[in-house]
């Protein structure tokens, strides 16, 4: 059965203050699916999914990104995120004046703030200012109960594991699998992600269906997340290099 | 100091330009103040009294420790609820208290500038409130200064008096009411806060787009003593400027100044001096501005004088139009080793990456911005109660006061 195609990049070049980063990336991603996507720092990873939020700085010289069907190459980031998108950002900004509690309820006026602060080990968080002297661990679990409130149909995810400790590496690794609807019975799954990680920690309390290798803004492998990990392990980005599997 | 001394001094100060602010023609306004009649309660007040007391957060229908209304030069009505508190118009203090010989322009100067000798050279109005030692208000004590009639010079003195170990929370709204738009405001305050007494001053201010206002506020804090000063100011007028201070004479006073400003036009010079004196004492002030075309200056300045005290500066700006400007002066003045003083100061747009980082949740441009700007605005003030707290997170939020945004 074809698998309805969530998101679908087309040969997307992205250039950053003039210079180019990403090179013609090829990526689909299909309903109720989640990809992990390994390379070395500054190959493009956070490129890619900052481009497909559509932060403005990073500007699209040639591809496209489909979105559930609808091109999105030119919309606004919020449109975007209307339509169904998330992330969780690597470094998100501290907001001053915002409590935890009403950003939760600006992600979605339905949302039930104190149970996802709860889930996500941040109640007493509630009445704090968004990331505002946050750990590092508490940032990410701060970027996981929005996106919980958030409920989007993609999410994208730029390394929720950095800077966790073991324990709560957990808690995130479940409400992953909550966003991306691992919970539900593989045929009920509609929620889809992308997960940028560098150590893979996160990957053994989540479910992943597929990884890709990028390597100087291309993508150049893509196959079983735990094989691609381990073959990453063993013999390091090089190795991904020197390898000639078709993509 | 004996009246005819009062009298000569400002005399003598009769045209002396304040050292900050654009100089205001005193002539150009009028001194006869149309007489008002006084009322008995709240409820006889004239509505548009009450409406422009709730524009600037001053619900008079609701409970409140003492209330002290004046309109125009007429103190209407000054009542306390609250046992241990004393509210009274200062004509009648300065009566009962044998012209309130240890008090009256003993912490503001007369001959300061042409501003406080007029309002020395003039009947007083104001208001004088006393916490008597170890009383304390539950509810806040809620007073308004009203200009109502166009083209008034309106003068205003108030004492505040804290006496050993009392505890008073005031919250002051100024305002005109739309129909003016021409007037000048000048009031003097002078605080007496004593040993281990805790005051919150809470001023609000609203104005008429050609209302000139200049407050002139002087602070004495003795030993153990906290004050928790709070300015806001939600529309400009052509010009304001003032600039408290505070003199930390007891060791272990503790000040901290809170401003509050949005400009989409006028000219506003706001700021504050803390005297550190003696050892132990700390002073904060945070500052924060925003200019939708509007001219801001945020002064600020911390002395200190003796080892062991503690203070910081924060002034903060966003400019969210093309014009406007915030023009921000901390100053820190250690006149000694062994103190610690420390300030902040930033001055520019909102920050792409937290519009970004919004829109990502799904909020318009627009929204986005508004979120940030009331944040910015929602500064954490010490020191007050929580009912307090909650109205003046509720004139911070006002819609009006983000139009611009």
């Amino acid at each position: 059965m074809e698998v309805f195609k969530l998101l679908e990049i087309e040969d997307l070049s992205v250039s950053i203050g003039g210079k180019r980063v990403l090179k013609g990336v090829n990526l689909s991603v299909g309903e109720g699916e989640t990809h992990a996507l390994f390379g070395p720092n500054g190959c493009g990873k956070t490129t890619l999914l900052n481009t497909i939020a559509g932060i403005p700085r990073y500007k699209v010289e040639g591809g496209r990104i489909v979105l559930k069907g609808v091109d999105i190459t030119e919309k606004p980031m919020n449109e975007r995120a209307r339509l169904g998108l998330g992330i969780a950002f690597q470094h998100p900004p501290a907001i001053r004046g915002l409590k935890l509690r009403d950003l939760i309820k600006l992600c979605n006026p339905q949302a039930n703030p104190e149970r996802i602060l709860k889930d996500m080990d941040l109640l007493s968080f509630a009445d704090r200012e968004v990331n505002r002297g946050f750990s590092g661990g508490e940032v990410k679990r701060s970027e996981m109960a929005q996106l919980l409130a958030q409920r989007p149909d993609m999410v994208m995810l730029d390394e929720p594991d950095s800077g966790v400790d073991l324990e709560n590496i957990k808690l995130i690794g479940r409400a992953i699998n909550r966003i991306t609807d691992k919970e539900q019975k593989p045929s009920k799954r509609t929620r889809s992600g992308i997960i940028i990680t560098h150590f893979g920690h996160v990957l053994d309390y989540m479910t992943t269906d597929k990884a890709h290798v990028m390597l100087e803004g291309t993508i150049v492998c893509t196959g079983s997340p735990k094989e691609i990990l381990e073959q990453i392990k063993k013999s390091g980005y090089e190795g991904c290099a020197g390898c000639l599997c078709p993509v | 100091m004996p009246m005819s001394s009062i009298e000569e001094r400002a005399k003598k100060a009769r045209d002396k330009k304040a050292r900050f602010g654009s100089d205001v023609d005193l002539e150009a306004f009028d001194v006869e103040a149309r007489p008002h009649s006084e009322v008995g309660a709240v409820e006889d007040l004239p509505s548009e009294v009450k409406k422009a007391a709730l524009n600037v957060g001053v619900s008079l229908d609701q409970k409140s420790g003492g209330t002290y209304i004046q309109m125009d030069q007429t103190p209407v009505m000054a009542r306390s609820e609250t046992e241990g508190i004393e509210i009274l118009d200062i004509a009648a203090a300065l009566q009962k208290y044998d012209g309130l010989k240890d008090y009256w322009w003993k912490q503001v100067m007369v001959d300061q500038d042409k501003y406080t000798a007029d309002v020395a050279a003039h009947p007083p109005a104001g208001y004088f409130l006393r916490a008597r030692a170890g009383a304390s208000t539950v509810f806040p004590l809620k007073s308004c200064l009203y200009l109502g009639q166009t083209n008034l010079n309106q003068r205003v003195h108030n004492i505040i008096i804290a006496e050993e170990g009392s505890e008073l929370h005031v919250i002051t709204g100024c305002t005109t009411p739309s129909h003016v738009q021409k007037g000048l405001h000048i009031g003097v305050s002078e605080f007496y806060i004593k040993k281990g007494a805790h005051v919150s001053f809470t001023m609000i201010h609203s104005w008429g787009k050609e209302v000139e206002v200049r407050p002139r506020t002087s602070i004495h804090m003795e030993e153990g003593s906290s004050l928790s000063n709070n300015y806001i100011c939600l529309s400009p007028a052509k010009t304001l400027q003032t600039n408290p201070s505070a003199y930390l004479n007891g060791p272990g006073a503790k000040a901290s100044f809170n401003s509050v400003i949005y400009a989409a036009e006028g000219s506003l010079d706001l700021g504050s001096q803390v005297y550190l004196r003696a050892p132990g004492c700390s002073a904060d002030s945070v500052a924060r501005a925003v200019s939708v075309g509007g001219d801001i200056t945020a002064r600020g300045l911390m002395v200190g004088e003796v080892p062991d005290v503690k203070a910081h500066l924060e002034c903060v700006g966003l400019i969210l139009s093309e014009k406007g400007r915030i023009y921000s002066i901390p100053e820190l003045d250690g006149r000694c080793g062994g103190l610690d003083m420390s300030h902040e100061a930033a001055v520019g747009k909102i920050s792409e990456v937290e519009l970004e980082y919004l829109m990502a949740r799904g909020l318009s441009l627009e929204q986005a911005t508004g979120v940030i700007v009331r944040g910015f605005l929602d500064v954490e003030i010490k020191g007050l109660p929580d009912s307090l707290k909650e109205e003046l997170r509720k004139i911070t939020q006002l819609q009006e006061l983000h139009g611009g945004a």
